[in-house]
């Protein structure tokens, strides 16, 4: 449907020279970035670098004070359109006091999906996550795991060209953390491009293709995987990768 | 002389006095019609104040939270001015009907159930912003969504204002003038009906009004407590 509808893809993402100020307060300073069209990136960095906040940027969420940010070498030009290709997962899903297929239903309606299709194409959504068997129950008393799960069910049905996931199993037991996993690596097949932000080493090695790290409201690199976790290029995203405070 | 006996006030339930029953009714359709159109008028004013930043929003907060406590007499007096013959709305002859009463009690209970609504609506929009922002939820588009989703919380708001509008005696006695069988109501009936000495029915009234405003408060409180249990 999504895809249908748009000939070319959101990306690649350009991020050039992108600050946010709250309140008198610098929280980013001149983020240069850009998202290639494929893969997972996963943002890392310890507390209050600004990855949350890269990401609502990214997302729409949040405006920058200065700088721009670009999809597909075009200026935000229809935000409506681009908001529409794009999903994010939050740290704590809000789920609204409606069905589990309720809100997958919602999410479709909201993006202008038939009603005539929206329950199949939720159910799709369900089934794909392994939540089928609890589309009539309420969303707000599934567990925090079956909630996430519905958060990427619902992310699933808009088919989006790109994800976004804020520390999404910040709160999850491992199984639970497993199975978020398995679900981003289906969104990868399926050709959705995957950012990411988590604090989990492991988790980072086991899913990113590159990562882009944070510290203190400032971009320090943007490296392929593999390089990063061997030969990270900062001071601090090494003293990060061997697990030392840093400030 | 009248039968002041505690007793006298259950016999005319039991026997379903008809002029009991038609006082009784007159104020139930007063009141929940009221209650009804400022439910209508006042979620989506309470929803529109929560959600938009606008010059005045906080005045016109604080207006509505001050409103809440406005005396049904001077609402009365207010409408009575409004619906009498010289008044604007004069013509229409609506002074002296139930139509006055609803109008009445409608401004008594609209700034109740919009400024109720709007803190609701206002917590919930805190804790879905986000989340119906990455959807591409529009403003004018979250406000259905936010009604329904707390829609048990605003049950709880719209009983608020029907405690007001049945419990109020002020604005009815002035713009209804407790018209035997016309425009009187449990209120105005049992502040006359005490004035006359005729305490059993009055004790009656006031028996049926009280057991009439728990009854409808124990059922909304179950069917939004099930609900909510079942939802979460």
């Amino acid at each position: 449907m999504n895809q249908s509808l748009s000939l070319s893809s959101l990306l690649p993402l350009e991020l050039e020279q992108v600050s946010f100020s709250h309140r008198g307060q610098t929280l980013l300073h001149a983020i240069d970035l850009r998202l290639g069209p494929r893969g997972k990136t996963i943002v890392m960095g310890p507390n209050g670098a600004g990855k949350s906040l890269l990401m609502r940027l990214c997302h729409g969420l949040l405006q920058p004070t200065s700088g721009t940010i670009r999809w597909a070498g075009k200026p935000q030009a229809s935000r409506q359109e681009i908001r529409r290709r794009q999903a994010m997962v939050f740290q704590r899903p809000i789920m609204l006091r409606r069905s589990v297929l309720a809100n997958v239903c919602y999410a479709l309606a909201v993006h202008g999906v038939s009603w005539r299709q929206r329950n199949a194409l939720a159910m799709q959504a369900l089934e794909h996550m392994g939540l089928a068997a609890l589309a009539q129950r309420p969303a707000r008393v599934l567990s925090g795991g079956e909630q996430q799960r519905l958060a990427l069910a619902r992310a699933w049905a808009l088919r989006p060209d790109i994800l976004f996931l804020d520390e999404p199993t910040s709160a999850l037991d491992p199984a639970a953390t497993k199975a978020v996993e398995d679900a981003i690596e289906e969104f990868h097949r399926a050709g959705t491009r995957i950012v990411m932000s988590t604090h989990d080493l492991g988790q980072a090695r086991r899913l990113a293709d590159e990562v882009v790290f944070m510290c203190g409201g400032r971009l320090l690199e943007q490296t392929p995987a593999e390089r990063f976790f061997e030969a990270p290029a900062s001071l601090e995203a090494a003293a990060f990768v061997r697990g030392e405070l840093i400030w | 002389m009248y039968d002041n006996s505690p007793w006298a006030a259950f016999e005319l339930i039991a026997r379903m006095d008809p002029v009991l029953i038609s006082i009784v009714a007159l104020s139930l359709k007063v009141s929940l019609s009221a209650v009804a159109i400022a439910t209508l008028i006042g979620l989506p004013i309470g929803a529109a104040v929560a959600l938009w930043r606008f010059p005045g929003r906080s005045l016109l907060i604080v207006i509505l939270n001050a409103f809440m406590g406005l005396p049904p007499v001077v609402v009365g007096l207010a409408v009575y001015l409004l619906l009498s013959r010289a008044g604007p709305l004069g013509k229409y002859g609506l002074l002296f009907t139930p139509t006055a009463m609803i109008i009445a009690q409608f401004v008594l209970v609209l700034p109740i159930i919009a400024a109720l609504a709007r803190q609701v609506i206002e917590d919930l929009w805190q804790e879905y912003r986000e989340q119906l922002g990455s959807l591409g939820v529009t403003r004018r588009r979250a406000i259905p969504t936010l009604l329904w989703d707390a829609r048990f919380s605003l049950l709880t708001v719209v009983l608020a204002g029907f405690g007001r509008a049945s419990a109020e005696v002020g604005a009815v006695l002035i713009v209804g003038g407790n018209i035997d069988g016309i425009t009187r109501v449990m209120t105005t009936a049992i502040a006359l009906e005490t004035n006359k000495g005729n305490l059993a029915l009055a004790m009656g009234l006031g028996v049926i009004l009280l057991s009439l405003v728990a009854l409808i408060n124990a059922a909304a409180y179950l069917i939004s407590e099930t609900s909510r249990r079942r939802l979460g």
